[in-house]
Order: C-alpha cells, then sequence, then structure tokens
C-alpha cells in the first residue's frame, strides 16, 4: 500500500477521534476519544517512518504511548476525584472556569 | 497482494470500532470496542515492520490502558446514562468533516518531499526490535530516562489522587488494631444508611 | 578669573534650592540671612569680574556643557562676562542683595518667609543666566525663568484672588512677548544656522534688510512683553500684589530691564534697521508719557512706583531706539538704584500703615520716619533728575539723543515727561511725608528696623554718585557698544538743553510741594473727565477685559463644550464603550464548558490549516 493510503486512514481515524472529542459529553467517553486520537497519530507516524526507511516515526510513536499511559493515569485520577466531590461526570457540570 | 487485503481488512474493522466508541451510548460497549480497536491498530503495526511498536500497543495500551479504563469504569456510575444533550449535533460533524477533507488533501497534494535522508536507517538485517533498541538506548537516551521519569510520576500522582486516606498505615497496626478499625466503619456507614 | 563666574551665578541657586527645603515650615530666620549671604557672595564675585572686566579690558567665556547638539544645531550652555553683561551683573546682584535684606526685614510677620527667599533667590539666579548668556537659547531659558519666578513671586499671596490674577496676567503678556522672542529666534537660526551672538552678530549684516526688520521686530516683540511696552503693560502696574521687595527687585531693577539688556545685546542688528529703531524710540517716547499721566492722578503708593517705573523704561527704550545704546544702559543703572529704593522705602512706609496704600490715608509721616523719608526725597530727587544726582546724567544724555537725532518731537515729549515725573515723584513724597495727617491714630507708625535701612543705604548712595562715574562707565561700556557722541552738538546747545530741562523739573516740583504742602488740588478735579480717564488708566484694562478676555473666555467654554465634550471625550469614551461591549459580547466564550471549547478549538484548527493550504498555494 502506499504511504498516501496509510495517511489518508490516520486522518480518518483522526477526525473519527475528534468528532468523538468534541461530541461526548461523558468525560470518560472524552478520554476514549482522545485514545483514538493519539493512536491514529501513531499509525501515521509508523507509515511515514516504514516508508522512508527512517527509524525516528517509531520512537516518536513509542514515546507517545508512553505519555498516553501517564496521562490516562492522572486523567483518571482526577476524574475520580472530581466524581468523588460531585458525584457527576457530566462535562456540562464542570463548569468552575466560567468567565 | 496479501498486504493490501489485510490493509483493508483491519482498517475497516479499525474504523467500525472507533465509530462505535464514538457513536454509541453504553460506556461499557464503548470501551470493549476502545479495546478491540487498540488491538486491530497492532496489527497496522505488524504490517508496517514495526514489530516492537506493535507489541508493545498490544502489551501497555490494550493491556495496561485499557484495565485501567476498566477499574476507573467501576467507579462511576456506568447505569446512569449521562445525557448526551447536544446543542447542534450537525456541527460536530461539519467541523470534523472539514477536517478530515483538508487534512486529506493535504496529504495527497504532492507536498512531501522526496528527498528526505533517512537519520536512523533500518537496517532490515537486524530485525526491528534490535534496531529499535540500537537507537534508543544511543540516540534517544535521554527521552528514554525523561520518560521514565515522567512514569514515575505519573504513578505517584494516579495514587496519591485516588487513594483514600493514607495516614495509617495498615501494614504497621497490629490485627486487633486493624479489626477494631474495620468494625468502626462499618458502623459508621450503617448509621449513615 | 572663572571661578569668579561660576560663584556669581551659582551661589543665588544655591541659597534658592537651601532656603526651598525648609519652604513648607515656619519662618527660619536662617534662610533669609542665609540666602542674602549667597547674594552677597554672588555681589562680590560680580565686582570682582567688574574689577577685572574693567581693568583688563577681556571678555571672559566659559562653556558648562554641550546643550543641544542634533545635527547642525549645536546650542552650547555658555556664559560671556564682557563688559555689557557684568554692569548688567553688577547692579542685578547689588540691587538683590539689598532687597535681600530689606526683606528679612519686610517679610518677618510672613508664614511663607523661606518659600519667599527660595523664589527670591531663584529669581536673581534666572536672571543671571539671561543677563550671563552667549547665545539666545541660555537667553531665553533665563527669559523663561525669571518670567516664572515673577509669577510666582507676584502671586506669592496665592490664596488671595487678586494676587494670582495679577500673576497669571503678568505671565500670560509675558508669553506674547515671549513667542516674538521665540520666532525672532527662529528666523535668524533659519538664516544664520546658529544662536551664538559672536556668530550671529557677525553674519547680521549679510542678511537682507526685509528678513532682518522682522527679526528686529520680533525680538522687540519680547521686549515689550518683558518691559512692559505699550500694549502689553497692563501687568506692570497689577504685579504691585505681590509684596514691595518683590516690585523693588523685579519690576525696578532686574526683570523689566530685561527687554532694554536685549535690544542693547542686540545692539548690531538695531544698527542695520535704524527705521525698526526709530519706531521703538516712538513708542518708548508714547510709553514714557503715556505712563506719567496715569502717574499723576493714581493714588496707590505703589501703582505710582510703577508707572514711573513704566515711564522710565520708555526713556530707555527712546535711548537704545535712537542708537544711543550706552545711554540706555547708563540709564538702566542709575534707575535700578534709585527706582529699588523708593520701593523699599515704600515698603517701609506700608509696614509702617500696616500694609495700606492709599496715599490719601498718610500724610505726616516724616516726623515718625525720617530715615525712610530722607532716603525717599533723595531717591524721588534722583528721578526727577536733579543735579548732582544719578538721575540727571542719565535722563539728560537721553534727552540730548533726542535733540541730536533731530527727533525733535521726540524730545519735547521726553522733555514734559520729565516735568510729569518730577510732579508726581513729588506728590508721591509730599503727601506721604508731608502734609496733614489723614491716618487714624491707633496706627502708631515707627520706622524700620535698623538693618532694613542699612540696606537701604548703599542704594541711595549709590543713586547719588551713580551719575558721576559716566565718564569710565562710557570708555568702559563703548569697547562693546557703539559710541554716539554729541560732540556734533555745540557745547552751547547742550547747555541750553540742560537748562531747559532743569528747568521744567524743578517747576515741576515746586507745583507738587507748594501744592501739597497746603490741601493739595482742588476737590473738583476729581469730576473732569481727564481726571476720569487718568485714573481709570485710559479705561484699557476695561477695553482688554471686554475686547479680549471675554470673547476668549466664551470660545474658549465654547470649544470645551462643543468640542471636548462631543467630540473628544466622546470619541475617546466611545472607544473605551466599543471595547468593552466587545468583551461582553465575547464572554459567553468563556462558559468553562469543555465541549464548547473543544468545539471552538476544532474551528481555529480548520481556519490554520486553511490558512496554511492558502499559503502553500501561493
Amino acid at each position: 500500500m502506499t504511504l498516501n493510503a496509510y495517511l489518508i486512514l490516520s486522518t480518518v481515524l483522526f477526525s473519527i477521534g475528534l468528532i468523538g472529542v468534541i461530541r461526548r459529553k461523558n468525560v470518560l467517553m472524552l478520554f476514549f476519544s482522545t485514545e483514538i486520537m493519539l493512536n491514529a497519530v501513531n499509525v501515521g507516524l509508523a507509515a511515514i517512518s516504514k516508508f522512508h526507511g527512517d527509524l525516528t516515526g517509531q520512537m516518536f510513536a513509542f514515546f507517545i504511548i508512553a505519555v498516553a499511559a501517564s496521562e490516562v493515569a492522572i486523567g483518571l485520577g482526577l476524574l475520580i476525584l472530581w466524581y468523588k466531590r460531585t458525584g457527576s461526570i457530566n462535562l456540562d457540570d464542570i463548569a468552575g472556569m466560567k468567565g | 497482494m496479501f498486504e493490501i487485503i489485510a490493509f483493508i481488512i483491519f482498517s475497516i474493522l479499525t474504523i467500525g470500532m472507533f465509530s462505535i466508541v464514538v457513536l454509541t451510548n453504553n460506556s461499557l460497549y464503548a470501551l470493549s470496542a476502545l479495546a478491540s480497536g487498540m488491538i486491530f491498530i497492532s496489527g497496522f503495526f505488524f504490517l508496517l515492520n514495526a514489530d516492537f511498536l506493535g507489541a508493545v500497543q498490544i502489551v501497555v495500551y490494550t493491556g495496561a490502558v485499557m484495565s485501567l479504563y476498566a477499574f476507573g469504569m467501576m467507579f462511576f456510575d456506568s447505569l446512569s446514562e449521562v445525557k448526551e444533550k447536544i446543542n447542534n449535533p450537525r456541527l460536530v460533524f461539519l467541523l470534523s468533516g472539514v477536517i478530515a477533507l483538508i487534512v486529506v488533501v493535504v496529504l495527497i497534494a504532492p507536498i512531501i518531499g522526496k528527498n528526505i535522508k533517512a537519520e536512523f536507517p533500518v537496517h532490515p538485517e537486524y530485525g526491528n526490535t534490535v534496531d529499535v533498541g540500537l537507537v534508543l538506548f544511543t540516540k534517544y537516551l535521554l527521552p528514554f530516562e525523561l520518560a521514565a521519569l515522567m512514569l514515575l510520576v505519573a504513578m505517584v500522582g494516579g495514587i496519591v489522587l485516588a487513594g483514600k486516606k493514607m495516614n495509617e498505615s495498615y501494614s504497621e497496626m497490629k490485627e486487633e488494631e486493624i479489626d477494631e478499625k474495620i468494625r468502626l466503619e462499618e458502623s459508621s456507614t450503617k448509621d449513615v444508611k | 578669573m572663572e571661578k569668579f563666574i561660576y560663584i556669581a551665578l551659582f551661589a543665588p541657586l544655591v541659597g534658592s534650592l537651601i532656603a526651598a527645603l525648609f519652604s513648607t515650615q515656619s519662618k527660619m530666620v536662617f534662610t533669609g540671612w542665609f540666602t542674602s549671604f549667597m547674594l552677597a557672595v554672588s555681589m562680590y564675585a560680580s565686582l570682582n569680574l567688574l574689577y577685572y572686566v574693567y581693568t583688563e579690558d577681556i571678555s571672559l567665556h566659559i562653556v558648562l556643557f554641550d546643550w543641544i547638539v542634533i545635527g547642525n544645531l549645536d546650542i552650547p550652555f555658555g556664559f560671556v562676562v564682557d563688559h555689557v553683561s557684568v554692569v548688567m551683573m553688577s547692579v542685578v546682584t547689588v540691587v538683590s542683595t539689598m532687597v535681600h535684606i530689606h526683606s528679612i526685614g519686610y517679610m518677618e510677620h510672613d508664614k511663607g518667609f523661606n518659600r519667599y527667599f527660595s523664589y527670591l533667590s531663584a529669581f536673581v539666579f534666572s536672571m543671571l543666566v539671561l543677563v550671563m548668556s552667549d547665545n539666545f537659547a541660555v537667553l531665553f531659558i533665563g527669559w523663561e525663568g525669571v518670567g516664572v519666578c515673577s509669577w510666582l513671586l507676584i502671586g506669592f499671596w496665592y490664596h488671595k484672588e487678586s494676587a494670582t490674577w495679577a500673576a497669571n496676567e503678568a505671565f500670560i503678556m509675558n508669553r506674547i512677548g515671549d513667542l516674538g522672542l521665540l520666532l525672532g529666534m527662529f528666523l535668524i537660526y533659519w538664516n544664520i544656522g546658529s544662536l551664538q551672538y559672536d556668530i550671529v552678530f557677525a553674519q547680521f549684516s549679510t542678511l537682507e534688510t526685509s528678513t532682518l526688520i522682522w527679526i528686529g521686530a520680533l525680538l522687540f516683540l519680547g521686549a515689550m512683553g518683558k518691559s512692559a511696552q505699550f500694549p502689553l503693560h497692563t501687568w506692570l502696574a497689577d504685579a504691585m500684589e505681590g509684596p514691595t521687595p518683590v516690585s523693588a527687585l523685579i519690576h525696578a531693577a532686574t526683570m523689566v530691564t530685561a527687554g532694554v539688556y536685549l535690544v542693547v545685546r542686540s545692539n548690531e542688528l538695531y544698527s542695520l534697521i535704524p527705521e525698526v529703531g526709530y519706531a521703538i524710540a516712538c513708542l518708548g517716547a508714547f510709553v514714557a508719557i503715556f505712563a506719567a499721566s496715569m502717574a499723576l492722578v493714581n493714588n496707590d503708593m505703589k501703582r505710582i512706583i510703577a508707572y514711573s517705573t513704566l515711564s522710565q523704561l520708555g526713556y530707555m527704550f527712546v535711548a537704545a531706539g535712537l542708537g544711543a545704546y550706552w545711554i540706555a544702559l547708563f540709564h538702566l543703572a542709575t534707575h535700578a538704584f534709585f527706582k529699588s529704593v523708593l520701593f523699599l522705602g515704600a515698603g517701609n512706609v506700608m509696614h509702617a500703615m500696616h500694609d495700606e496704600l492709599d496715599i490719601r490715608k498718610m500724610g505726616g509721616l516724616h516726623k515718625e520716619m525720617k530715615a525712610t523719608s530722607y532716603i525717599m526725597i533723595i531717591a524721588s530727587l534722583a528721578l526727577a533728575g536733579i543735579f548732582p544726582l544719578a538721575g540727571f546724567f542719565s535722563k539728560d544724555k537721553i534727552l540730548e539723543a533726542a535733540f541730536y537725532s533731530d527727533a525733535t518731537v521726540l524730545w519735547a515729549i521726553l522733555w514734559i515727561t520729565a516735568g510729569l515725573t518730577a510732579f508726581y515723584s513729588f506728590r508721591l513724597v509730599m503727601k506721604i511725608f508731608f502734609g496733614k495727617a489723614n491716618y487714624s491714630e491707633e496706627l502708631h507708625p515707627h520706622e524700620a528696623k535698623s538693618f532694613v535701612i542699612a540696606a537701604m543705604i548703599p542704594l541711595a548712595i549709590l543713586a547719588v554718585i551713580a551719575g558721576w562715574f559716566e565718564h569710565s562707565f562710557v570708555e568702559f561700556v563703548t569697547k562693546i557698544l557703539p559710541t554716539w557722541e554729541t560732540t556734533n552738538l555745540e557745547h552751547s546747545t547742550a547747555w541750553k538743553l540742560i537748562l531747559v530741562t532743569s528747568a521744567i523739573v524743578i517747576f515741576g516740583i515746586a507745583v507738587a510741594v507748594f501744592k501739597y504742602k497746603r490741601d493739595g488740588f482742588s476737590k473738583s478735579w476729581e469730576d473732569t473727565f481727564i481726571y476720569k480717564l487718568l485714573s481709570n488708566q485710559y479705561y484699557i484694562p476695561k477695553i482688554y477685559e471686554v475686547c479680549i478676555t471675554k470673547p476668549y473666555y466664551a470660545i474658549s467654554v465654547w470649544v470645551w463644550k462643543v468640542i471636548e465634550i462631543k467630540f473628544i471625550d466622546a470619541s475617546i469614551d466611545g472607544l473605551a464603550h466599543f471595547v468593552n461591549k466587545m468583551g461582553v459580547r465575547f464572554r459567553p466564550i468563556q462558559s468553562g464548558n469543555l465541549s464548547s471549547s473543544l468545539r471552538l478549538m476544532t474551528f481555529g484548527l480548520i481556519l490554520g490549516l486553511v490558512f496554511a493550504l492558502v499559503l502553500s498555494v501561493l
């Protein structure tokens, strides 16, 4: 398959993730959509890495995975705290930054 | 030939799974669909000769991250569905669609440089894992260590955030004290109920 | 020798600054004596410089620092001590020192004692800067400085509305003159490229006459503002609202003579344009008789002396206008001495009469205030021009100059004015010191303190003897100024002139003495039209008020109401309102809702992508 195909696939996955991010009101679902976006990017990076014969893309993807893992840990921790305090994980209730 | 078929199958499956994640109201379905989507992504990695990355994807993402999400879901009241009330659903699809369109256009256009010299060329004779290891521990050593540090911090942070009262350490208390404590807690929760 | 220049220049400034430290505190006699001491130091330095320049016959130049150096414009902060400026310096410092010492006695009960001395010394400093500068720009600094200090001093009792009004009037009229001076300076710079005296005066002859006439007229406009020539004269009489020693210093000896100094300094310019000089002389003669006529009927003691100053300034300008610059300088010096001592004496009288100014309420003070009385009589004799006092020599020379220049009409005007001067000076003296005592019994006027009288004595002595140095003065000053000889006049004509002048002067004095020994003129004079005209100062202040002040005020109010409030304020407020409304409109963006923020984020992402796409295509 050509590089373009992989990149188009990556784009499609990314936009699916984007739809989820915008649409979802459940914060947990929001996190899922973020995971989707990260994975899409990983696919794109790996594809470029293969088609140029360079390992840089894979290294990048590798570190993205590491970062995503730690982000999930912290994000879930915060979400749990929030749930304990307010009892709701609806995005519309988290409006403390209302200006 | 084989590659094309594999690519098409995997891509259809991935897109389908991720669409379920995004569109369903049931969080359990979303979780399972996400997990399976991760597996199929790793299939892509294997197709692209990034063996190490594929294995890491399965182990870290599907294994660790998804189980983390599963544990997280246990905390929340997932039976009550969060009302997904959106003012303008069409806007959502419109925005994402436009972005997808533009990016595709960008990518299809012949903008990609042809004369890119590979900084860390692939050595097909070693195998991907060896290759990755070589580069990771020489050129990318500093990011590696920093990533390790970051993971440590994340772990500590996660524990602190989600943990219960950590003033008392059960391992340092005697059996009787632990029983006493548990009995007190149960009675207090009974009072509340 | 240069250190004397620095000492002379900066000693008053040091005194002023140190007195300023105590300006908000109650009276400390230390400030008075310290500033007087500083001025005495300056006086010593100036007299030293006078002696030096007189014996060595060289001018001293110093440059403090390069002030403005931009492109072709090079204005150093420089000072020159040549024959003219050292004469002015000596006069200024001598009179200032005496006035300072006198003020210690005069202002002894005033709350703003320290502030007063700070202002007074600052004034002397500015005047010295003006007199010692070697280019027009530093002259202008001194010019403005004396304007500001005179405003501060005239309006010294600032809670009195009349004082602040008079101060503003003085400053604004000065400003009108300053505009002329500035325009003149600009023209000079434009045509010659420098403002240094030596460069400018050397190159004046290369300019065409029309430019020279403009420059001369504009510089004289500045002189008119400062020296209160008609029509910018009304401020001088109103400036009497300030303390009397201020009037002695500023409005007799120093600030008002700055205009004369300017003309004398620019003599090389005015020699090239004799028509402008003649116009100056005519204006001067007009002012002389104009002011003398107003002094005839006035009943305010200080105003009479103020009009007298105005009149004598007219004399000086006649001399300067006719080309007899050294005569103008000579009259400036002698006038400084006897006029300042007249003012100081008036200050003593005011102090004794508890700030009474109306001479109709005085009389018969000779018994109680002998010293002041004698000093004022001497000064009035000098002012009238009686031989052998100072005024005789200088005034006579001016009359000679007018006669010699075939300006016989000018001579006639000045001759009549000499008679009027004698009359009103002695009217003043008689009404204050002799005749029936018209004041209430509780006043108990007493003589001023002895050190105050002691301060006045040197000036009185100078008023007597200054005229005797005429010959050495002429020799000294004409090394720089053009000579003006009367050798063309036959000796007999000169003697005839002197006799005629002395005759009318003695006649004026006699009339005053005889009439006011009894009761003065009858009251029916006060109903005549002439009397009303003169006592209302020819209604000129009223004309100014009606024709200039009120319309200007109306225009200002209109500009404020329409342009300021409706346009400028409205537009700026509108701008602020607009920004505010924009902020209010945009506030819902910050809803705190993550979803909407994410939506906005993707929208921004789209914009960025489109932008990048467009840029790469172009």
